[in-house]
């Protein structure tokens, strides 16, 4: 592995002290270690690029096999918002999204709390069963639960099916936040019952502050979760076209719309588009959720 | 303390715990037991969502393992995933983040740009990969034309789907490369300095110290790999559906796994025979056999020692 043999290049570090051979070994090492980074970066970074390209190519040239624009067609940007159905989209992805992240973490967090800092019989089992949904595939539970709203609530063609569960704590949601409440010492929560707060007020006024962080993280994951979702909808909306998301929609814009490549792709920079600007917005909060998942210490 | 205050504040704690835990535990008997019984229920009857239920027996478990043409085909799919594209995310995730720490000047725009792939929704990055490898005009193939190589028939051909499904998983590798970063970073340097004296090389560090250090984390990421096979469900149904030039929605017929069925996974077999065949019964067989599947994997996750639960 190419990674392990240039391992530990410190260029800068006492360059003047070590012999010429060390340091050109060095040097080599630190040119062989970056061009391993830049041909890598390739990987992730062309996709985007020929994706940008084609999203601005005229519908003629969608069909070529050029790469490079001919004209840069910017207008197919404003083409696909105006394409019949894409701003219900975003409204209804909007609405799922906000409705279900503020519902996660009004319902979640308590529960969280509970399952962190709270000594009660059937602890262990409870946070097994919340690993176990969480692994879940949704599929399994999915032909009784549309029964459910389809058959008993008539509530097939709209997104609230996908909504209202969010209302009753969401496991992976749960499970995040509690690890990162068992970080918080038992003393800052005794201090506030000493200085008469509940255990609710304690949660609220001590807590909560604390675990900004894995608040925020929760809330992003949870917000990309909804966003992302295109077997909920694809189950409970997609025989209403009224109350498709983004994601539904985009996977069946190419054939529902004949359209070539270039409005194809411009729908597609769409969709990312606002996950990649919200992901600037809290970088930090991200990825420090993201380790969170990972094994405690 | 007297004995009934003592019993009075467990009354109230055991009170508290159940208001903390409610919104949880409805939600649980609602959307988690109640499904799984009636799911388990569903599996021995026979079901269209119309016509009332009759029992059968074992008949939709026959079928499923039997005469439905695309279970064995899904699950040989879900095998081949699991040991290639778990295996290589793994390995990559790794070789990224050991590359991404070492990297000082521009650490940070690498690292963001390696990242930002596994931002993509699913539907979003699957559309961007049908179009990059598309036979005919994509972008991979037109490179691969000019330089003198073959050019595959990627999502339309039933030996290189999944190697296409593999690129696009391994383009969102971002999760595994941040996780295995932070793991990377804690491994204390003195032990990489004391091995050094000890004249070990860059290979017997990295098989001494770095792994034994990331074993959690690479159990961690494995079990969770293939939990997330279990779940592949968007980009194989997308790729196939767009591939195919078809147009998808709820009782409308399109060949699943297209192309030969070589994207089939066992979760959308589930829509298949609920929603496309209305056949629930056998439907909930390829339940109840997820279930198990994934709950296996739960459960090694969870074991002791995995520091998965991390009890204080």
């Amino acid at each position: 592995m190419a990674t392990v043999t240039t391992s530990r290049t410190t260029p800068g570090r006492a360059v003047a002290t070590v012999p010429a051979g060390v340091r050109r070994r060095r040097a080599l090492e630190w040119v062989a270690l970056h061009t391993v980074a830049v041909t890598a970066a390739l990987f992730f970074v062309l996709p985007f690029v020929f994706i940008v390209l084609t999203a601005v190519m005229t519908d003629e040239q969608t069909l070529t096999r050029d790469l490079w624009p001919n004209q840069w067609e910017w207008h197919n940007f404003a083409d696909v918002w105006r394409t019949p159905g894409f701003a219900t989209w975003w409204r209804n992805t909007i609405v799922y999204a906000v409705t279900g992240t503020l519902l996660t973490l009004v319902s979640s967090i308590p529960v969280a709390y509970a399952l962190a800092h709270f000594r009660f019989r059937g602890r262990t089992v409870a946070m097994m069963v919340v690993v176990a949904t969480m692994m879940l595939p949704p599929q399994v539970v999915i032909v009784p639960m549309y029964l459910f709203w389809a058959k008993q609530l008539h509530l097939s063609g709209t997104l609230w099916p996908l909504i209202i569960p969010l209302a009753f704590g969401d496991a992976f949601s749960i499970f995040l936040l509690r690890q990162f409440l068992l970080t918080v010492p038992r003393e800052y929560i005794e201090a506030a019952k000493v200085d008469g707060c509940g255990d609710l007020g304690a949660l609220l006024r001590v807590v909560l502050p604390m675990a900004k962080p894995a608040v925020a993280a929760v809330a992003l994951f949870q917000f990309f979760y909804c966003w992302n979702d295109y077997f909920g909808p694809q189950i409970y909306a997609s025989e209403n076209p009224a109350a498709w998301t983004l994601s539904y929609g985009l996977g069946t814009f190419k054939s529902a719309h004949h359209t070539n490549w270039n409005l194809t792709m411009a729908a597609t920079l769409l969709v990312i588009a606002p996950v990649i600007v919200l992901f600037f917005l809290a970088q930090r909060a991200f990825i420090e959720g993201v380790t969170l998942t990972g094994v405690k210490g | 303390m007297t004995s009934t205050s003592l019993a009075a504040r467990r009354r109230r704690d055991a009170l508290r715990t159940l208001a903390f835990l409610s919104p949880w535990l409805l939600g649980t008997g609602l959307f988690f037991l109640y499904p799984l019984v009636s799911t388990a229920y569903f599996s021995v009857m026979r079901y269209d969502g119309f016509a009332p239920p009759r029992f059968t027996g074992l008949r939709n478990w026959e079928f499923v393992f039997q005469s439905y043409p695309f279970f064995w085909p899904a699950m040989r799919n879900t095998v081949w995933l699991v040991l290639v594209v778990v295996t290589l995310r793994m390995l990559v995730g790794l070789a990224i983040g050991m590359l991404v720490i070492r990297v000082k000047r521009g650490g940070g725009l690498f690292r963001t740009l390696y990242y930002a792939p596994y931002l993509a929704p699913p539907v979003a990055g699957t559309l961007a990969f049908v179009f990059l490898l598309n036979p005919g005009t994509g972008p991979v193939n037109v490179i691969l034309g000019h330089l003198g190589l073959p050019q595959p028939g990627w999502f339309n051909d039933p030996a290189w789907s999944k190697p296409a499904l593999t690129l696009l998983a391994l383009w969102g590798i971002g999760d595994l490369m941040v996780i295995f970063m932070a793991a990377l970073l804690d491994v204390p340097r003195e032990q990489y300095e004391a091995a050094e004296l000890d004249g070990a090389g860059a290979f017997n560090r990295f098989r001494f110290v770095t792994v034994p250090h990331l074993r959690p984390i690479l159990v961690f990421a494995a079990v969770t790999g293939v939990i997330a096979m279990m779940q592949y469900y968007t980009e194989p149904f997308v790729a196939g559906l767009v591939a195919s030039g078809q147009i998808g929605g709820s009782g409308q017929q399109v060949e699943p796994g297209y192309p030969a069925g070589s994207t089939l996974t066992l979760p959308q077999l589930v829509y298949n025979l609920g929603f496309q065949r209305f056949d629930i019964g056998a439907a909930c067989v390829i339940a109840l056999v997820l279930f198990v599947l994934s709950m296996l994997f739960a459960v090694l996750l969870m074991r002791r020692g995995s520091g998965f639960l991390a009890e204080d």
